[in-house]
């Protein structure tokens, strides 16, 4: 893992420090970090020549752009509709049985964040969780049980690639 | 097409692309007004859910003189309950591309942007792998354009066309005052034709057999085929292909499982019908006939006898509350009020006469909202309270 500063840089040289590069850029930084902390934000205002307050009113904006501290693994389920007819709840159990956490919290050792997002995209096939940047579908608490497996011992299970 | 289905299947879509190499070098052949002609003649209008006539979309832009103008195709689909935009980027990427670069030669611009949803990362990679396939033809046939694909970081509202700009202005997701229109000012203040991915898939379409191919499926108004996403109550949830003006209680009969109560036509932005309502509804744009006529950007969810229509509305506002950008006071303020209150009449701390002073306030929020966000609340909110009443109340 690169240091935040030279990470920032790295991200501002390779998509520029234009006002337009920001979201780019601040997603780099969360793919590396999973959030933005203060000082990661103090560093983009600086390279971009922003005010600190345009960067945090930006990043916050967004749900997948994370300012407090993350797990390792950010688990998002789906609570719209059709997931949560579809056992969106069960699903939720299994996990925080599982993991020991609660919606918001982050295991001891840094390695879940349990989360709920708003739909996916994948209704056809509910109820939905992405994992980082995976998405899960059709899930049941035996599959949660063996994917979660999977990322306990860092050997992931890869999701749905295609439709 | 198998003997119970009852709707007409269509399959354009998703038929084979291998011809994009083809169907894009005859196409840069035509004269861009040409190719603005053929769209307008197939009166094929945006597949996104707000039905604009895409050709006068093409035309407006391709008149306006401008150094730099843009291309986006909107691939931000988070309406809940679509899931088609994605299924054509993974499976026909080619179309959508050749789409966007000849939408590039009518309206003479050098670039486009595909602004591709937070939650589809994963589709990035083979996208990006098919750009540079796509960028290298162009380059073989001295066809000077460029794509980039611009991710989105899981907002709802930017799927609205000026919070799209706004986004890739690396700002705020916050939608502008409307006019200016996009094809006047758009992405940098530029004249910017921004398209939905299913309407670009249909160009292909259409710029392939011509438009009469496509003008003669469908109905008056309501011409072509459409991508719907069925999920919910249904035994057979997908993505399918139909021609566009079919009655409701045909569809139901085709995906219902039996005990059809309420169909969610165009999402939670769109409006629940009851069943009752279900033969006098058909799925189209404005315009028609006889009956009510829905548009949609293809959700379509079904609810059958067991789903509480209390929680299904509970769901919306939810989302609502939570994806509202919160830039004007009747959406910010709206949501949250129209969730309190929904709960407090439920549990009896409010009189059922309540709703009627939040159906008003949803009617305000039709009115006074900056953008369509806020304004269709008011869709799903008042055709739920209205159709089931009583299960708000007990």
């Amino acid at each position: 893992m690169k240091p935040i500063a030279e990470l920032v840089k790295d991200l501002a040289d390779r998509y520029g420090r234009q006002r337009c590069n920001l979201l780019p850029i601040l997603q780099g930084v969360v793919e590396q970090e999973k959030y933005l902390s203060e000082y990661s934000m103090f560093e983009i205002a600086r390279e971009l020549d922003l005010p600190v307050t345009e960067v945090y009113g930006t990043a916050t904006f967004y749900s997948f752009l994370e300012c407090k501290k993350m797990g390792k693994y950010i688990i998002r389920v789906c609570k719209t509709i059709t997931c949560s007819m579809k056992g969106e709840r069960q699903i939720l159990m299994a996990i925080q049985d599982m993991l020991k956490i609660k919606i918001g919290e982050t295991t001891q050792d840094g390695k879940f964040t349990l989360l709920e997002t708003n739909c996916l995209g994948f209704c056809h096939k509910a109820p939905a969780m992405l994992i980082n940047n995976e998405v899960y579908t059709e899930l049941t608490p035996e599959k949660i049980r063996e994917i979660l497996s999977s990322y306990l011992h860092d050997k992931i299970i890869g999701g749905e690639h295609v439709g | 097409m198998s003997d119970n289905d009852i709707v007409k299947r269509a399959d354009f879509i998703f038929k084979n692309e291998n011809d994009w190499e083809e169907v894009l070098t005859k196409s840069l052949a035509r004269t861009p007004n040409e190719l603005i002609n053929e769209l307008i003649s197939s009166e094929l209008k945006g597949r996104g859910g707000a039905g604009f006539p895409t050709g006068l979309k093409w035309k407006l832009t391709s008149e306006l003189k401008s150094d730099d103008k843009f291309v986006i195709c909107n691939a931000d689909e988070g309406e809940p309950g679509t899931f088609k935009d994605r299924e054509i980027l993974s499976r026909v990427p080619f179309k959508v591309l050749t789409a966007i670069a000849l939408c590039g030669y009518v309206i003479g611009a050098k670039q486009g942007f595909i602004y591709l949803r937070g939650e589809y990362f994963f589709l990035q990679q083979e996208l990006k792998k098919a750009i540079s396939e796509f960028e290298f033809f162009c380059k073989e046939i001295k066809y000077d354009f460029k794509i980039n694909i611009f991710m989105g970081s899981g907002a709802y509202i930017c799927g609205e066309e000026t919070a799209l700009f706004e986004s890739m202005e690396g700002k705020r997701g916050e939608p502008r005052n409307k006019p200016p229109y996009p094809t006047a000012y758009g992405y940098q203040g530029k004249p910017t034709v921004i398209n939905n991915v299913e309407t670009l898939a249909h160009t292909f379409t259409i710029f392939k057999y011509g438009a009469k191919r496509f003008y003669d499926l469908g109905v008056q108004f309501s011409r072509g085929t459409k991508l719907f996403s069925v999920s919910g109550d249904t035994p057979k949830p997908g993505i399918y292909e139909l021609e566009l003006g079919m009655s409701l209680s045909d569809f139901v009969d085709d995906f219902g499982d039996d005990d059809t109560k309420a169909v969610q036509v165009g999402g939670a932005s769109g409006f629940l019908v009851p069943r009752k309502k279900f033969s006098a509804t058909s799925i189209g744009y404005e315009g028609k006939l006889v009956g009510i006529s829905l548009p949609t950007g293809g959700s379509m969810m079904l609810f059958n006898s067991s789903r509480s229509m209390f929680n299904v509305l509970d769901n919306y506002l939810n989302f609502f509350a939570e994806e509202s950008c919160g830039q004007c006071t009747p959406c910010r303020v709206g949501c949250q009020q129209l969730l309190k209150g929904i709960k407090a009449v439920k549990r009896g701390e409010k009189p059922a006469s309540y709703l009627d002073k939040l159906l008003s306030l949803a009617e305000t929020m039709q009115y006074t909202a900056k953008c369509g966000l806020g304004q269709s609340v008011a869709n799903s909110f008042t055709s739920i309270v209205e159709n089931f009443r009583e299960e708000m109340i007990y």
